[in-house]
């Protein structure tokens, strides 16, 4: 049973009126250039002020393209998995997820039940560290200073999990074609439990700090408002779309690793507004905790890397033990893992939206076109028309909202 | 709906338009000429049933050390989605090797402005009545197309003072009518 | 250095130092970051200025995002060409004494990414101090720079061991 939460909101607003009937011919450019304090990333904006408002504004990006698709090219399929850690710097498992999904539906294998729990339980914690980051600093550009603290002392438990299971902090490279790299330490699960308790701590803190004060009303509500045909018309999905007024989920909608069992609920806004965004978010927080409570409950023992020949190492007392096992090996690691001649289009639901990877193969170890399809690019595209019509202060506060990662917009 | 009716639908109104139609892995392409592009583009967004709202991703590709022939070098993958009926299909389209060409869409999915600002600077596809079509991703003194075969991968190319962007303000301001 | 004179009853006691010394030991003590932080490894940075792991026991504490109003450079992420003449802008604007530390791989050398687009390093454009090595580097290893950007502070024309020494990069474009 499925339900949606509606936010209320309060219907009054600021009240204040700006002079309109001044005629100035005035024009200021000001230039919110690539190096600036708003702590998102390179990104470039434009702006012709009158006074203070802007009246005419023009984004530039790719001061972070890295050339994502052209190094793909050369790599096989394995070694392209580091590469996608760097897209979402902040959610690294859900890009690893995005890409192992396609390859393995190319090559047409299903991972153990194992696997699929545990890859839901990271990509869950993964979206919730990215939706802090998102509301710690969006709260710190616009006066909140608080806030930012309480999100990233609890993002460091979570880096600490997430550390004594992958490796890394940040950068995990943890998902393999055909399963995981590695199983989960003994202790994870009471460890998941105890952090899930501090999180909602924590966004409680954060909604008790918010959501009645009169600074953080007047500065988020009817700011920034997008209408839900242009926001689809700009292809954005994810929190973002759903702060319009819509429930599109792709975990509802289109689901996959068994999303349709978990009960939880899609949080919806009314108005795609600033308020809405940021509040969006940091509901969706809950939803996730009680994704990863009830996918704890269904950890069982088994194997967590498929056993299908054309990706798995075969285990080593094959290796050592018969001619086969030794070619089978041999050929995985020379030869890498080759999917048939074809192309295919995969996404999943990340933490900004529907990200997706265009595939294609022409039977070798390496992909012949990698394109993926970043959510924060079509975010991005409609924030000239977001600010115009706003002042500066508002510009900085709305670029926030709209989670843009530098490394995911240019790749 | 499902793939065999998205495809009958589709075939009622152009059916001379679409060259070829395929399923791979559950997902329907449909291959049409380049001219008719803004037509059924303007179909699929508009008809009841069908009802694209949403232009997901151009993909650009350069198909010439691709070992099954195709019908031109370049191709481009519409990829759109219907959120009213939860249904997707792949629009492809086959452009030659001298002088590809395409009509653009901006007017009909926001998003295509920068996305075909992005086939065009990756690989160097022109898209007819494109309001801007300049770099997106790399740099302004750039040389080449990036993402073709031909291009080598280690050729870099410095650059030696950032872009002015007042040629896009100008446009910007006057279509806001602040300037003439 | 010392402590000369100390009877209370007829003077006030006095040290004596060099200059050097004591504005080595003021600017060392409050070093002021900048950082010009482009990717991922920005987000290790803003966790090095969380409470968890303090910089701002080292003095560093007031980031400053105005080049004008700082003296630390730190280049966190990887520069693209087209980034460059920025970073160099950035560089030029901050006033004597300025210190460079080039955090992770891809500021350092370029990373995992040798391609048309990244700059192989940013000491092809401006003099870097310490290097960290790292994908991203640990919250602690950005702390040891700060430490070690604080000894050369204090001693500036003392080499550093053999194993932290940098030989003279080769450009070969």
């Amino acid at each position: 049973m499925e339900t949606k939460k509606i936010i209320t909101l309060e219907e009054d607003s600021s009240g204040i009126q700006f002079p309109t009937d001044i005629d100035t011919k005035e024009i200021v450019f000001v230039n919110i250039g690539p190096s600036h304090p708003a702590m998102h990333g390179t990104l470039r904006v434009l702006t012709a002020l009158d006074g203070e408002t802007i009246v005419a504004a023009v984004a530039e990006m790719g001061y972070l393209h890295r050339g994502f698709e052209k190094d793909c090219e050369i790599h096989p399929y394995q070694q392209c998995i580091p590469y996608t850690d760097r897209l979402n710097y902040l959610s690294a498992i859900m890009n690893n997820i995005g890409f192992a999904k396609a390859v393995e539906k190319m090559l047409g294998i299903t991972i153990p039940e194992r696997a699929k729990v545990i890859r839901v339980i990271t990509a869950e914690l993964n979206r919730i560290i990215d939706h802090l980051v998102c509301v710690g600093t969006n709260l710190v550009d616009i006066g909140a200073l608080t806030n930012f603290w309480y999100s990233f002392n609890v993002r460091e438990k979570v880096y600490d999990i997430l550390e004594k299971l992958c490796g890394a902090r940040l950068t995990s490279n943890y998902i393999r074609i055909g399963g995981l790299s590695r199983d989960t330490y003994p202790g994870f699960e009471e460890e998941v439990l105890d952090v899930c308790d501090e999180i909602l701590e924590a966004v409680g803190e954060i909604e008790r700090l918010t959501e009645k004060n009169r600074i953080f009303l007047d500065r988020t509500q009817n700011v920034a408002v997008i209408s839900l045909e242009d926001a689809i018309s700009y292809g954005w999905t994810g929190p973002t779309l759903r702060a319009c007024g819509i429930d599109y989920d792709l975990r509802k909608v289109e689901p996959y690793y068994d999303y349709e069992t978990y009960d939880f609920d899609v949080i919806v806004g009314t108005k795609g507004d600033n308020f809405d965004r940021i509040y969006v978010r940091l509901y969706e927080i809950r939803e996730s905790v009680k994704i990863i409570k009830q996918a704890l409950k269904r950890l069982a023992p088994g194997p967590i890397m498929t056993d299908d020949k054309r990706v798995a190492l075969p285990p080593k007392i094959h290796t050592y033990g018969n001619i086969e096992g030794l070619m089978n090996h041999f050929k995985i690691i020379m030869h890498g893992i080759q999917p048939p001649l074809s192309e295919v289009y995969d996404y999943t639901e990340s933490s900004n939206g529907e990200l997706g990877f265009h595939i294609i193969s022409d039977g070798g170890q390496y992909p012949y076109r990698v394109k993926c399809r970043p959510p924060s690019f079509m975010n991005y595209a409609a924030f000239p028309q977001l600010i115009e019509g706003g002042m500066i202060a508002d510009a900085i506060a709305t670029l926030g909202t709209i989670n843009i990662i530098a490394g995911e917009l240019d790749r | 709906m499902n793939n065999q009716n998205l495809i009958e639908t589709i075939k009622i109104k152009h059916i001379e338009d679409i060259i070829n139609y395929y399923e791979e892995y559950g997902y329907l392409n449909v291959v049409i000429k380049p001219e008719s592009i803004r037509n059924i583009i303007s179909y699929l967004k508009t008809d009841e049933d069908l009802k694209f709202e949403m232009l997901v991703d151009l993909v650009s590709i350069d198909y010439s050390q691709f070992p099954e022939k195709k019908p031109g070098r370049f191709g481009l993958a519409y990829h759109l989605k219907s959120i009213t009926h939860n249904h997707r299909v792949a629009i492809r389209v086959y452009l030659p090797e001298e002088n590809p060409e395409i009509d653009s869409i901006h007017d009909f999915y926001k998003n295509a402005n920068w996305l075909e600002r992005e086939a065009w600077d990756q690989m160097g596809i022109k898209f007819k009545g494109h309001p801007n079509l300049k770099r997106i991703l790399n740099h302004k003194e750039f040389v080449g197309h990036p993402l073709r075969k031909d291009y080598p991968i280690d050729r870099r190319q410095w650059l030696s003072e950032p872009d002015d962007l007042m040629d896009e303000m100008e446009k910007r301001l006057k279509e806001k009518g602040i300037i003439r | 250095m010392g402590v000369k004179n100390f009877n209370p009853n007829e003077q006030l006691p006095y040290i004596t130092t060099t200059r050097e010394a004591v504005l080595a030991w003021g600017r060392k003590n409050s070093l002021w970051p900048m950082p010009f932080g482009t990717a991922c490894c920005a987000i290790e940075f803003m966790g090095v200025v969380s409470s968890v792991f303090d910089i701002s026991r080292f003095g560093a504490e007031l980031v400053r995002f105005s080049p004008r109003q700082s003296d630390l450079l730190i280049v966190a992420g990887t520069i693209t060409y087209k980034m460059g003449p920025i970073l160099k802008q950035i560089y030029d604007q901050m006033s004597d004494p300025k210190w460079v530390i080039s955090m992770g791989v891809c500021a350092s050398s370029g990373g995992f990414y040798n391609n048309y687009c990244t700059m192989q390093g940013i000491d092809h454009i401006i003099p870097v101090d310490v290097y960290i090595a790292g994908c991203p580097p640990r919250p602690e290893a950005i702390l040891d720079a700060v430490l070690k950007i604080q000894e050369k502070i204090e001693n500036p024309h003392k080499t550093p061991p053999a194993q932290f020494q940098v030989k003279e990069p080769k450009f070969d474009y």
